[in-house]
């Protein structure tokens, strides 16, 4: 199919058509309003499911039911909202429900503002609801990548039983780019949904959708099935990108549209004669600590660079290990840095090592 | 030999966790013998609320979701549009419904979900050991309400089916009680007539059933029943408060 040139937004909610999406709940917020409003015409003219929440946790709470009645659900929303879905995405871990949850990222804390930002890392990938649980977390650069990942992730989602989080920033979401909707992804075999409350003359026995064990041996034994199924995602699931990295004098580390920024710098950097790889996790979580093992002996250091005050840059000294200096750049609160300011941060690395 | 009654094919042989005296058991038997009645316990499935009835997951011979503290009427929501052929039902206590859920409560009414909705009033929060729900009557002493209830402080008690009657997507609405046989059964069949318009798709549904809470009374179950018929039927009215039912086709 030829390209057409589409914004991240639109692109996503077709991509989730395109995934098989049977039902999507949410509520309205910035910048990621053109998901629902496409969705809202484009599922129910397809007989599909579509239904504007009171809330944001009403909208989690209603995937929740559905995805526990063997629906292909999602929801979108941005920071604030995502931070009030906590609730809901806990219990669906817990009760290891499949869903497709997107967030496009916006300035915080609180109502912070409504520009691009990187700052909800941490709410991603170190949770926010309560308990021993991990999201997929998906994090990609281009509106390319983010429909090729939403197409995979509601397989993704039912082959593990588990949330999977496509977090983009505000920027992905409103720019336009020329994208091939129909670009093949891998289709993955998914298990039939057995454990599905359909109704009990559907299915042997009674089906039962719960994250409740109140004996704290059964909570234990529940939680080892988890963090068994998390080891076989950071087997199978983890996702990274390499850039430039033969014989790089420095690092950088960078996801979503800050690698987008990186590759210009890089580029610059490479005229100035300064050699500058990137590590490009894709996945948040699992976290791509096996691509530390590429950076060439002899670098000079890794340049961590965040639209936040350094989230990611936990991972980044854990990969790290210790082996090489870590420096951190970052821009915050809705600021998208230009390349010059990364060109300026490699320069002057040794000004911004983490201490 | 012939016989005369039996425990509903809708309950589980799970023995109840519910404290002596409660009406819940009572509750839950009515909406068995319902489901049963109607042919429905095999396309149902219901939601257990947080509170004393969390483990109804384990009495409901039915398939059964569990959800968050006041998310009932979302869950429904969810299950209800992707299957809107089975039977949908909450069974939710007046912390869970009137307090933290009240907004996922009165949403889903005003969207008129076809679900039904039990919807158990014992005045007071039993499974945390008797605090003050937004149900407790004035001057009813509860653990966070000590000295009584006192409007000045503590508001009234917030009157569920008078709200919920105003809404436009609510096919049948009833309050009933729990306290005697008479009673009982008036509450079996508001609850069975509730279930008999989700399969006619009427729209939404609600029973409120004022309950006992001897344990966190402070009463003997008798007392306690007493204290539904005299205190909490007068400013909890019982009665039908909407049916659109009555005006249909």
């Amino acid at each position: 199919m030829p390209k057409i040139l589409m914004k991240g937004n639109e692109a996503i909610a077709v991509a989730a058509i395109k995934g098989g999406v049977d039902a999507f709940f949410g509520y309205p917020i910035t910048p990621q309003n053109e998901i629902p409003e496409y969705l809202s015409k484009h599922l129910l003219a397809n007989h599909k499911v579509f239904v504007q929440a009171e809330s944001e946790v009403a909208a989690i709470n209603m995937v929740y039911g559905a995805a526990g009645a063997g629906a292909r659900v999602m929801t979108s929303s941005s920071s604030p909202g995502i931070a009030l879905k906590q609730e809901g995405i806990s219990y669906l871990c817990g009760a290891q429900l499949p869903a497709v949850i997107v967030s496009v990222m916006r300035g915080g804390p609180g109502l912070g503002g409504i520009q691009p930002s990187q700052a909800d890392y941490y709410q991603a990938t170190r949770g926010g609801g309560n308990g021993d649980y991990q999201l997929i977390v998906y994090a990609p650069e281009t509106i390319q990548e983010t429909i090729d990942i939403m197409k995979g992730a509601f397989d993704t989602a039912d082959f593990y039983r588990n949330p999977v989080l496509v977090l983009v920033d505000g920027l992905i979401g409103q720019m336009m780019e020329s994208v091939d909707l129909d670009k093949p992804v891998v289709k993955r075999q998914v298990p039939k949904k057995d454990y599905a409350t359909t109704g009990t003359k559907n299915h042997p026995g009674r089906n039962i959708i719960n994250s409740l064990y109140l004996d704290p041996q059964e909570l234990e034994d529940h939680t080892k099935l988890l963090y068994a199924k998390y080891d076989q995602i950071k087997q199978n699931e983890t996702r990274y990108e390499l850039v430039n990295m033969e014989n790089a004098e420095y690092v950088i580390v960078a996801y979503g549209t800050m690698a987008r920024i990186c590759r210009s710098a890089i580029e610059i950097l490479g005229n100035q004669g300064i050699k500058v790889g990137m590590i490009r996790p894709i996945s948040l979580w699992p976290y791509p600590k096996a691509a530390f093992d590429k950076i060439p002996f002899g670098c000079k250091g890794i340049l961590c660079a965040e639209m936040s005050m350094g989230q990611m840059l936990d991972d980044v000294q854990i990969a790290n290990r210790g082996r090489f200096p870590v420096a951190f750049f970052g821009r915050t609160g809705g600021m998208v840095p230009e390349p010059e300011e990364i060109v300026a941060a490699i320069r002057h690395f040794q000004d911004r090592v983490v201490k | 030999m012939e016989v005369k009654f039996r425990k509903s094919k809708g309950l589980t042989d799970t023995p109840l966790t519910y404290c002596p005296g409660c009406t819940h058991g009572i509750v839950h038997k009515l909406v068995a013998e319902s489901l049963e009645e109607l042919g429905l316990i095999d396309q149902a499935i219901g939601i257990a609320s947080v509170g004393c009835s969390v483990f109804s997951y384990l009495f409901f011979n039915c398939d059964m979701q569990q959800a968050p503290h006041g998310r009932a009427c979302a869950e429904a929501t969810g299950i209800k549009r992707v299957l809107p052929e089975n039977t949908v039902f909450t069974y939710q206590g007046d912390g869970d419904l009137a307090s933290i859920g009240i907004a996922e409560t009165i949403h889903a009414a005003n969207r008129g979900e076809n679900i039904t909705v039990i919807f158990i009033n014992n005045a007071i929060y039993g499974m945390t050991g008797g605090q003050m729900a937004p149900t407790t009557l004035i001057g009813q002493k509860t653990t966070t309400s000590q000295d009584g209830r006192d409007p000045a402080f503590q508001g009234y008690p917030i009157k569920i089916a008078e709200i919920f009657s105003q809404i436009e997507g609510v096919a049948y609405l009833e309050r009933v009680a729990a306290y005697d046989p008479k009673h009982v059964l008036r509450a079996k069949a508001a609850i069975k007539k509730a279930f008999t318009y989700q399969k006619e798709k009427r729209g939404f549904t609600m029973i409120e059933v004022l309950s006992s809470c001897p344990v966190n009374w402070g009463m003997n179950p008798v007392d306690a029943l007493k204290w539904v018929k005299t205190n909490m039927s007068e400013v909890y009215p019982l009665g039908v408060f909407k049916d659109k039912g009555e005006n249909h086709e």
